[in-house]
């Protein structure tokens, strides 16, 4: 190996690092230790002047390695492996000191002492940092989107209308999600499915888009560019070939169960497609529910199936695809507001939650439109009550930020169907979007009751006459600083919005992060909303964390053009930072083999020795840890990287290893 | 003894995808810790070969910290449930080399856990500082 000539450049980062950091100490330092033959600092290593201090200092001090000490590698590594390559520097010859995040920014004390031992450490590792060859590997043109509401329909059109094929899996009978559950949205009060149903219509009959309904997503293998996918179809036991839609298999059919789409308010037939507008029209026989699973006999759908399309032999089918991204659009549950026993829910009458008010004022819902009460009479005062889980440290500490402006909106609806009295219960009315905080003027005006205060209890215990064959609703007006009891006939409860109860195995499957909150983590909170850890893998819409429409169409927009820059450019790169097995060393005892979770060991029977597939290895390093006779190298963490980097952590401490 | 105003040094090995990003969080959002936590990133915890960490000791470390995505959470699919396995391994190791237990430590820390990292930091560092510097010599003579 030639003579390291490292090149150590400390960032000022403004005074995020010279602040609490003292550089002129730390390139003094650096300049000293072994292998540096040039220790320079710069206010913005990052910017264009910094880059070009870097890239003439290689060419002018023919370097051979560079250190940068700044921001996390998580931040720049990217930017200053470019910066060396441009000047013909192997990227894999870059070393990262974190002096920001993990030094500078964290510390009272001790930040240039510890600034020291990090670029101490740095610059070991890089005296024995080797040059790697990164791969290229086509990539696979197409796009796998989970989930298809609003987000996932907006994607897939955004992606197929530029000619590149898309399949949309929904594990519902039809597309359409949460959106299409509700009736109306604020605050231009368009109606949901009139602005919905037409991108629908074009998602069902896009010839790129290849609809996968009543499926589910089964199983990920791969890599970014070539993802190999495994999506279970559940059988409709209607052939979509064959069905023409009609629906008379629902008008003969004579089982009943409560309707899933109507959050239980209504029945829906043994055999439904949850909604009239529903996509693709063709219907499901639900197993659960139909009297000829059970007992072998009924038929009637296909006594009067015109088409002949029911298929009782229909079968689970497992479908293979390949694709080059993948879209999470997996949105999320509305929180189960029943542990929050204080308010009713499932225990009294005419306690509803949002998304089934929502329901009832569908003019397809369980009543036609109409707002009533489990006795059929209107309501003639309601009390909407908002952050129910949501900004509460027992449930969801984050707020679910469509609450305010929907609960704005029921006003303006009961307004319009009844004369009942509105009484909207809020801690804080949030109305941050583009148009409103016009809204809630709009409604102040329409005469809706604000009383701000959380609430304590919905209650049937009447304590007046007022209060008889009544809810009260029990707070405190926190603005008046007295409690106050209302009575009212319907109580809408806005839950919290929380993420899928299957989250966790989706974050499995596709080996996502997921935040405090329980939502997929995007990549960088700011700059980079929609890619997650896992490379080729974005997530949009409310499966990210609580949002609206409109902020979901524009971040499903945002998936579907990272998707689409990547498929579109034909090749990616792999990872060189993999592990390789030495065949002189290796003893043929096959530990490492059980070990790779991504099966990229094979043993090669007639050497006697294990081999590792570069393309199938992540380099994750376990087989590399495990092997007894130090056989297997981790490229760009060898043992000698790693074992140099702490004897930098530590070479100014002095070592105990003193034998009496 | 020494002990008192001892600043022990403490090496961690954090994971990339979850620990390593957890610090950063706390950085990012400028949560104050001791900086006696020198890091060492590695991709995976399941990277971590046990000499590694007597590797720290040997060179002077008063502690070792090995940070890691939590159970079922492995970037790599399972990479920490075998560092679980190898952890048990070391932790006897050190008690036959006479290294005090309290001086190890093994942590999960999410990504979004920036605040769990410093407070982590927090009381490795006085868990540590406690103990006083890494004498294992003579804990192995009195042994």
């Amino acid at each position: 190996m030639e003579e390291p000539r490292i090149g150590v450049f400390i960032c000022h980062c403004g005074t995020n690092i010279a602040g609490t950091v003292d550089i002129d100490e730390v390139r003094e330092f650096a300049s000293g230790l072994s292998g540096v033959v040039a220790a320079l600092d710069y206010k913005f290593t990052c910017s264009e002047p910094g880059q070009l201090q870097i890239k003439e200092t290689v060419e002018k001090e023919r370097l051979n390695r560079v250190v940068v000490a700044a921001c996390s590698p998580r931040m720049h590594e990217i930017t200053f492996r470019k910066a060396v390559a441009e000047v013909g520097l192997n990227p894999y010859l870059l070393q990262i000191a974190n002096i920001r995040e993990q030094c500078s920014w964290v510390h009272k004390d001790g930040n240039t002492e510890k600034a020291k031992a990090l670029i101490h450490a740095a610059v070991q590792r890089a005296n024995l940092l080797e040059a790697l060859e990164r791969r290229e590997v086509p990539v696979t043109p197409s796009v796998l989107i989970i989930g298809a509401g609003i987000a996932g329909i907006q994607a897939a059109l955004n992606i197929a209308d530029s000619n590149h094929k898309v399949y949309l899996v929904e594990r519902e009978p039809s597309i359409g999600g949460r959106m299409i559950q509700l009736d109306k949205t604020f605050p231009t009060l368009d109606c949901s499915s009139c602005i919905l149903t037409p991108k629908m219509a074009a998602v069902g009959s896009h010839p790129n888009i290849e609809l996968m309904t009543y499926s589910e997503l089964e199983e990920v293998s791969g890599y970014i560019g070539n993802f190999k996918v495994k999506v279970k179809k559940k059988p409709r036991y209607i052939d979509a070939e064959l069905c023409n839609g009609c629906g008379i298999c629902i008008e003969k059919c004579p089982w009943k169960a409560d309707s899933e789409f109507d959050m239980g308010l209504g029945k829906r037939k043994a055999v439904y497609t949850p909604f009239p507008q529903a996509v693709p029209n063709v219907p499901v026989i639900d197993r659960e529910t139909c009297v000829y699973f059970e007992k072998g006999t009924c038929k009637a759908c296909e006594k009067f199936c015109p088409t002949g399309a029911i298929a009782w032999d229909q079968e689970e089918e497992t479908v293979e695809l390949e694709v080059g991204a993948i879209i999470v659009a997996t949105g999320y549950d509305l929180f189960d507001p029943s542990p929050l026993t204080q308010y009713g829910y499932g225990r009294l009458d005419n306690v509803l939650t949002s998304l089934e008010f929502e329901r009832m004022c569908s003019a397809t819902g369980p009543t036609g439109g109409e707002l009533v009460l489990k006795d059929g009479s209107p309501p003639q005062s309601v009390a909407i009550i908002h952050c129910v889980a949501s900004r509460d440290k027992n449930y969801c500490e984050y707020c679910s930020r469509v609450c305010c402006m929907y609960a704005l909106k029921y006003s303006h609806l009961i307004g319009e169907k009844t004369d009942a009295d509105v009484y909207q219960l809020y801690i804080d009315m949030r109305c941050y979007g583009k148009g409103f905080e016009e809204f809630y003027q709009r409604l102040s005006d329409e005469g809706v009751n604000f009383i701000r205060g959380k609430v304590a209890q919905v209650t049937d215990q009447a304590v007046s006459d007022e209060e008889k064959g009544k809810l009260v609703v029990v707070t405190e007006d926190t603005l008046l600083g007295r409690m106050v009891r209302i009575p009212a006939d319907m109580v809408i409860l806005c839950p919290a919005m929380v993420p899928r109860a299957d989250a966790d195995e989706m974050a499995k499957r596709l080996l996502l992060s997921r935040g405090a909150d329980g939502f997929f983590l995007e990549k960088h909170p700011k700059l980079e909303p929609v890619a997650t850890v896992t490379d080729g893998v974005f997530v949009v819409g409310c499966a990210q964390g609580p949002k609206d429409v409109p902020d979901t169409v524009a971040q499903a927009s945002a998936g579907a053009a990272e998707a689409l820059s990547l498929i579109d450019r034909g090749k990616v790169e792999i990872e060189a930072a993999t592990a390789v097995v030495d065949e002189e060393l290796c003893s043929g005892c096959k530990v490492c083999l059980a070990l790779c979770p991504y099966n990229a060991i094979t043993f090669d029977e007639e050497k006697t020795v294990a081999e590792i597939s570069d393309i199938l290895c992540k380099g994750c390093g376990v087989c590399v840890a495990a092997c007894p006779a130090a056989a297997i190298t981790g490229r760009h963490f060898t043992d000698k990287q790693i074992v140099a980097e702490i004897e930098g952590l530590l070479a100014d401490v002095k070592p105990p290893l003193v034998a009496v | 003894m020494v002990s008192g105003n001892h600043e022990p040094t403490i090496i961690g090995f954090l994971c990339n995808w979850c620990a390593y990003q957890g610090a950063d969080l706390a950085g990012t959002s400028r949560m104050q810790y001791p900086a006696n936590v020198r890091p060492v990133r590695v991709m995976c915890t399941g990277r971590i070969d046990p000499t590694f960490i007597l590797k720290a000791f040997a060179e002077g470390a008063d502690g070792v910290l090995v940070g890691g995505c939590h159970p079922g959470d492995c970037h790599y699919l399972e990479g920490n449930y075998k560092t679980i396995r190898r952890i048990t391994m070391v932790r006897r190791m050190l008690e036959q080399f006479g290294i005090e237990p309290e001086r190890f430590r093994l942590e999960w820390v999410s990504a979004s856990e920036g605040a769990r990292w410093a407070k982590i930091c927090k009381e490795m560092t006085e868990q540590v500082k406690a103990l006083g510097p890494l004498q294992w010599w003579e804990n192995v003579r009195e042994a």
